[in-house]
């Protein structure tokens, strides 16, 4: 059982072993170069399947985190259109996590041990949520920018090799069309309205524009295991290829908008045929995803507070369904 | 499977529904639990549209009662929002979500029906009234207090409201009829909700037992307001319109009475609060409340978002 | 066992699964708390179509497994109908003998239609 395999590498392999572990690897080769699909009880390389427990385990804390910043909106916002569209959007995320918890669960790891990794501070999360939400206006921002660069990130991730992930990616992008869509619209709608309220869109595009942009994660060339994940079918294209091609939409929709994106680098290269954008500030990315952001500490908090609050609550229901089964056994 | 399913396009999101129907890993079997639609229900929305075109117009009673109970759905969405990211286990975060989002549908149908009478949206009516103005019961502000407070208050709620929103399907008003034969069908899951979890928190651990009987000690005083009569619904009774209060306090007493005693749950023995939500009288939380819903909308006024 | 019976992780026999998944078992021992266990859920998305498995949820007992599918799969009408299912209680087929258990009904063509090409063009047939 597991107690006895808690050494990581096996000391020794039996020459029966040797033969399963090959054609295992050669079968996993081969779905793989097939472009199909890795299921939960295939055979898989180590290294497979911890890369993605922890890109399955991180998406789902950022999407658990990512509440977060929104939630602080939901009793302030300044219409009950709004507020309901804000509340339904929060509600989805969670509904995310549950769906990436299930998809990281099928790897043999517990949501459990997952959500206590994350208020240990121990797991990783998008580092974007810890920035904080200091008007209404980053609503529309976090929509637009936010989760427009997610769901670039996303939409591809429909095809990664491990079915469950590919399956979760499938609902949450569905579900998540109308995130960014709502977040387009309050920019738009505030762009059109005071001066006020226009100063407040243009601020937030400000400050979120650059976090998203290193959403995509590091340039490629300091992206050491981006290659072994394109091999993998994990990831479908790089963090370059994805960011180029999220900047060259936003150039377009920020006109729409009425506002301006705070890059006065962004250009179409017609060499490369890509779009280009000024420099990002990598060493600010480290230091938050250090732990260094202004809301790091915060927001774990917020989670270990849910978490233990809740314990009592959780311990009742286990204690409650124990006695009712009981019950009807001895009925 | 073939990868052409979920080859679709990553420029922009609006592919992605359609690119993505069909894309189950098993073909379009597992689509099909993925499917979604709007439906097809009572919007606030359509209310707004038929006020437009001078369909309906409330009286000025009615709209008054209107007001009471979209009031009272509105002040407790505003404290059930405040559970979402908090909730005691994910799950748990998305069921209060959806009965915030109910309870918020409702206010905002009942309110948007009420403007009409006085040429306000239901903006107007959440965002630039101010505590007096207000027709909320006393039990909708109550804190959340721990999950068991907040269960204790929404099946109080929601078992008022099933019975409430039942009668009032029967209205001779057309609007509020139709307003409370969606409210009610969500109201029922509400009903469900909570008694599943007085259940569990009243038979669960010695901790949560006392935790459920203290909830229910600190919201019940303010479960005899919801049934109170007066003039005003004693003409709309008349009318036709409503019921009067006073008249849902027997189905609810049986059968949140056969909840609680499921629950070996005693009705707590305590002094009724002299309420008076229902003529703009409120404790001190609705301020806060208040304070914190209205602020942003009241630092642009007139702008719309 | 798998943690939390989940069927679609590794069963005991596939050992060189479990090796990647010890953290579980090493770690629920320190747990005070047992948490809610794994459900599987299949919605049936209208009338007259089957269930579907949709994924999967934690709750404590069955009544609320099907009030979280509920508030979690169906928030956009996706079914009219949903069961739950201990993710404990499903069985599976071994991944290792994908081979020989699904091997048979290859080859065995004669038994579609577009096997009998003779009747071609006959009508109603």
């Amino acid at each position: 059982m597991a107690s006895q395999n808690l050494q990581s590498v096996p000391a020794e392999l039996s020459p029966e072993e040797q033969e399963r572990e090959a054609a295992g690897q050669a079968y996993f080769d081969r779905i793989i170069s097939e472009d199909s699909r890795i299921e939960p009880r295939d055979w898989m390389p180590a290294a497979y399947r911890k890369t993605l427990l922890r890109q399955i385990s991180q998406h789902a804390h950022s999407e658990i985190i990512g509440m977060q910043p929104e939630a602080n909106w939901i009793t302030r916002a300044p219409s009950l259109k709004r507020k309901s569209i804000l509340m339904a959007k929060v509600q989805d995320e969670a509904g995310h996590g549950l769906y990436l918890y299930s998809a990281a669960e099928t790897l043999g790891q517990s949501r459990d041990q997952m959500m206590e990794d994350l208020i240990a501070g121990k797991a990783r999360y998008s580092s974007i949520f810890n920035y904080p939400t200091i008007s209404w206006a980053d609503m529309g921002a976090i929509g637009w920018l936010v989760d427009g660069a997610a769901i670039c990130n996303q939409v591809p991730l429909c095809r990664a090799s491990y079915g469950p992930y590919g399956r979760a990616m499938v609902r949450i992008c569905k579900e998540e069309s109308f995130h960014q869509r709502q977040g387009f619209e309050i920019l738009l709608e505030l762009s059109n309205g005071t001066p006020a309220q226009k100063q407040m869109a243009q601020d937030a595009v400000n400050r979120w524009y650059a976090p998203s942009l290193m959403m995509f994660g590091p340039p490629d060339d300091d992206s050491p295991n981006s290659k072994q994940s394109m091999a993998w079918n994990i990831k479908r294209f790089s963090n370059d290829e994805l960011r180029s091609r999220f900047v060259g939409m936003m150039v377009e929709q920020v006109r729409v908008l009425g506002l301006t994106l705070p890059d006065k680098d962004v250009r179409f290269n017609e060499e490369t045929k890509k779009w280009e954008h000024g420099p990002l500030d990598w060493n600010e990315f480290k230091e938050v995803l250090a732990g260094r952001g202004p809301c790091n500490s915060q927001r774990v908090e917020r989670r270990r507070e849910a978490h233990e609050n809740g314990a009592w609550v959780r311990e009742a229901a286990v204690a409650y369904a124990r006695k009712q089964a009981q019950k009807e056994n001895a009925a | 499977m073939t990868t052409k399913d979920t080859d679709f396009a990553i420029d922009g999101h609006g592919d992605i529904s359609v690119g993505v129907h069909g894309a189950g890993a098993s073909g379009d079997g597992s689509a099909s639990a993925t499917r979604i639609t709007p439906g097809n229900a009572l919007r606030p929305e359509d209310i707004a549209l038929e006020i437009s075109r001078g369909q309906v117009k409330p009286s000025e009673d009615v709209a008054e009662f209107a007001l009471r109970i979209g009031d009272d759905g509105l002040i407790l969405a505003q404290r059930l929002g405040h559970w979402i990211s908090r909730a005691p286990e994910l799950e748990e975060d998305i069921a209060l979500g959806n009965i915030a989002l109910d309870q918020l549908g409702h206010a905002r149908s009942f309110l948007t029906y009420a403007g009409a009478a006085w040429g306000k949206s239901e903006d107007d009516l959440a965002y630039f009234r101010r505590e007096h103005e207000f027709r909320s019961a006393h039990l909708f502000e109550q804190p959340n207090g721990d999950f068991a407070v907040t269960i204790a208050r929404q099946f109080i709620v929601s078992f008022y409201q099933f019975e409430l929103y039942t009668k009032l399907m029967e209205s001779t008003d057309a609007t509020l009829a139709a307003i409370s034969a969606k409210a009610v069908k969500e109201v029922d899951y509400h009903r469900d909700h909570s008694a599943q979890w007085v259940l569990r928190l009243a038979g669960g651990t010695d901790e949560s037992r006392d935790r459920i009987i203290q909830g229910f000690k600190l919201v019940w005083p303010y479960v005899d307001e919801l049934f109170e009569d007066d003039e005003l619904t004693t003409r709309l009774a008349e009318a036709g319109v409503t019921v009067q209060p006073s008249s849902l306090r027997e189905e609810f007493d049986h059968l949140t009475g056969g909840i609680m005693a499921q629950a070996e749950l005693d009705i707590p023995g305590v002094p009724q609060s002299l309420g008076g939500g229902r003529r703009g009288k409120h404790s001190e939380f609705l301020g806060y409340i208040l304070a914190e819903m209205q602020v942003l909308a009241r630092e642009h006024p007139g702008a719309s978002w | 066992m798998a943690p939390h019976g989940n069927p679609e992780a590794p069963g005991s026999a596939a050992s060189e699964i479990n090796r990647e998944a010890p953290k579980v078992a090493a770690t629920t021992e320190e747990h005070q708390e047992s948490p809610w266990s794994l459900w599987e859920v299949f919605v049936r998305s209208s009338r007259g179509l089957s269930h579907v498995h949709a994924g999967s949820l934690h709750a404590p007992d069955a009544a609320m497994a099907l009030r979280n599918a509920r508030d979690l799969y169906t928030r956009r009408n996706e079914g009219v109908s949903i069961w739950v299912v201990p993710a404990e209680a499903i069985s599976s087929s071994d991944p290792d003998s994908k081979g020989s258990f699904f091997e048979s009904p290859q080859g065995k063509d004669y038994r579609h239609a577009t096997y009998y090409t003779k009747s071609e063009g006959v009508k109603h047939l």
